[in-house]
């Protein structure tokens, strides 16, 4: 019985080890293998060193994770006073599922739709007009830009806080306003605390897709946000430079992972903390 | 559990639900195809013919068209290179027809088995990048040129591509993202080719093109014609198949091409190496040619065709508009992008890259 049982065990564990090593691990190496080998040179460091030494692409790296984290935020803000009154709302399901319905819609419909409501004759400028404002431009500009790339990212900000608050025991919030503590120091220092790993792993998926993205750059902002998923874009595509495209793809990668460390770290201490 | 498992059942039944519809919808093609001749396969744009033409070339001559259709020129090489699906024919666009002729995918062109070669405008035959036409025959042509808002802006006021840099259109202007594009109509507007290969030329289009920014609204991709529709900009650079689409939306928009010259593009007919009914690709190549065939296509397409006696067969108001179909003193001053290797597509992208990263 016991020795089915380690078999079956080794059987899932062989399974998902080639998984893993065919989806994961072997693309990765080929990115980082593509990278380090520029044609003509074969082997060279000579795509990372131009990388880190070129103005534009250091600009482009920068600007990523600027606006990166400004949409992080922008979410984060967001998302956490609408987690909290989910939980507190009577048809919680209902309500989460409004939230979680518009990623079932194509994501360049969603950017198209609001090409239509933030465009010179669309529906925000008709509204702005009849309150006495004049036509605003609107896309094209750094706001639109971070409104959309918000409003595609909410959910996933949202799923992850709320779930954190649900965990929350309710008799530890009674318990702090039965000793005294005001609604304001209640959420200050019991429940934004205990919610914390829910805010953790939502800003790890809200940051880390949100360092390449692409196509809302182009669509809404004009091109006037130029990350490093349009160099990848461009690198992959139009000057076929599939090596210095991986430079790129592995830079990301580093950062992503860098990212996951710092917010991870705490988690850990916090953990022995309690213990 | 049973919440999931419904949940399974219910993407498994969607997926029955498919692929029978799919196969239901395959079997009663085939059916309708027995007893013919061969079926061809036309890998091409889409929405680039005029779809009775396929019906009547099918009635003539018996032959069966497989209608395939790609959306980039890169696309379409993977495609054939790949080789898992047989193309009879092809559209690739100027460049593209040297890199498939360059890696050994085309077939040459039996010219015995072409009827039609004498109705074409000889300004559009042996290009550069097909000298002698051994591999392609064009089908369509245009222009990379200004489309702008009559109602704002004035035609007389875009005779050459530096007027774009004009002070009046401050945050107007919409871009096509194309660094060969963009590059090449500053490198004409300094009187130099759109071809060049001089870093120092290429570094001064730069210096040039960094200044153009402050009138830059947006550099966008095939949107632009909605933008442009939508009046979102004023005028932008973008290509004249592009330009007459937006101006079948909005009737105030007009296209127009600078003085100083500009971009020559022409899609154009290929067999490929692999092709298996090269017999059928050659009829319909001839079909297409014919100039009552093609004025017909290119009334429905919309674009120029570089078929004369077609043109001969248009209404007046579309021969003559010089927008569209330039005099020939402009006509001459247009020229064809040479396929560049990898190192000099590289300068013009940074050169475009670090255009589009200054802050307006």
């Amino acid at each position: 019985m016991n020795k089915t049982k380690k078999r079956f065990t080794e059987a899932y564990l062989g399974i998902y080890g080639l998984w893993l090593i065919a989806f994961v691990v072997a693309p990765l190496l080929l990115l980082v293998i593509q990278s380090v080998s520029v044609p003509g040179q074969g082997f060279s460091l000579s795509n990372y060193k131009e990388f880190f030494t070129s103005g534009p692409y250091l600009a482009m790296t920068v600007n990523s994770v600027w606006y990166a984290f400004l949409i992080t935020m922008v979410t984060l803000v967001i998302a956490y006073p609408l987690a909290l009154c989910l939980t507190k709302l009577k048809h919680r399901q209902f309500w989460l599922l409004l939230v979680i319905l518009p990623t079932w819609i194509n994501l360049l419909l969603k950017t198209y739709a609001f090409i239509g409501l933030l465009g010179k004759g669309g529906l925000l400028n008709s509204g702005l007009e009849h309150l006495g404002f004049g036509p605003t431009q609107l896309l094209f500009t750094n706001g639109a830009f971070l409104l959309v790339a918000a409003y595609i990212e909410l959910p996933f900000m949202v799923l992850p806080i709320y779930n954190a608050l649900l965990d929350i025991d309710p008799l530890l919030p009674a318990a702090s306003r039965d000793l005294g503590a005001s609604a304001g120091q209640t959420l200050k220092k019991v429940i934004w605390p205990l919610s914390l790993p829910g805010v953790k792993t939502g800003v790890q998926t809200v940051f880390i897709p949100s360092l390449s993205l692409f196509m809302i750059t182009r669509l809404i902002g004009g091109n006037k946000v130029i990350t490093l998923g349009t160099a990848i874009e461009e690198h992959f595509l139009v000057t076929q430079n599939w090596s210095f495209g991986s430079t790129i793809g592995v830079v990301l990668i580093i950062a992503m992972g860098l990212t996951m460390a710092l917010t991870g770290e705490k988690k850990k201490k916090k953990k022995g903390g309690r213990r | 559990m049973k919440k999931l498992l419904m949940t399974f059942s219910g993407i498994a039944l969607l997926l029955v639900l498919f692929i029978g519809l799919q196969f239901a919808l395959t079997a009663s093609r085939s059916q309708s195809d027995s007893g013919k001749k061969d079926t061809i396969t036309f890998y091409n744009w889409g929405d680039y013919i005029d779809p009775e033409i396929l019906k009547d070339f099918e009635k003539e001559s018996g032959y069966k068209v497989n209608y395939q259709t790609f959306d980039s020129n890169e696309a379409m090489y993977t495609k054939i290179k790949q080789g898992g699906t047989n193309f009879d024919l092809a559209v690739p666009s100027d460049y593209m027809v040297a890199k498939l002729k360059d890696a050994g995918l085309l077939a040459k062109l039996d010219k015995s088995k072409l009827s039609g070669m004498s109705h074409f405008d000889k300004t559009f035959m042996n290009q550069s990048f097909d000298k002698g036409n051994e591999y392609s025959l064009p089908y369509f042509w245009g222009t990379l040129g200004i489309l702008y808002n009559k109602k704002v802006v004035s035609e007389g006021d875009l005779k050459g591509w530096s007027s774009i840099w004009s002070e009046k259109y401050r945050h107007r202007l919409l871009l096509v993202d194309s660094a060969r594009d963009v590059l090449g109509l500053t490198l004409l507007s300094q009187g130099k080719s759109v071809n060049d290969k001089n870093v120092a030329d290429i570094a001064a289009a730069q210096g040039k093109l960094s200044s153009l920014m402050p009138n830059v609204k947006a550099i966008v991709g095939d949107e632009l014609k909605l933008y442009m529709a939508q009046g979102e900009g004023d005028l932008a650079v973008t290509y004249s198949g592009e330009a007459r689409n937006a101006m079948e939306r909005n009737k105030d928009l007009a296209y127009t091409v600078p003085e100083d010259g500009s971009n020559l593009w022409l899609d154009n007919l290929v067999i490929p190496k692999k092709a298996e009914h090269k017999e059928a690709a050659y009829a319909l190549m001839n079909y297409l040619s014919r100039p009552d065939v093609a004025a017909k296509n290119a009334k429905y397409i919309g674009y120029a065709t570089p078929n004369k006696d077609a043109k001969a067969l248009l209404p007046d108001s579309v021969k003559n508009n010089e927008g569209f179909y330039p005099k020939q003193d402009l006509l001459d001053k247009l020229q064809v992008y040479e396929k560049f290797n990898q190192y000099w597509t590289q300068k013009y992208n940074d050169a475009f890259l670090e255009f589009k990263l200054g802050k307006s």
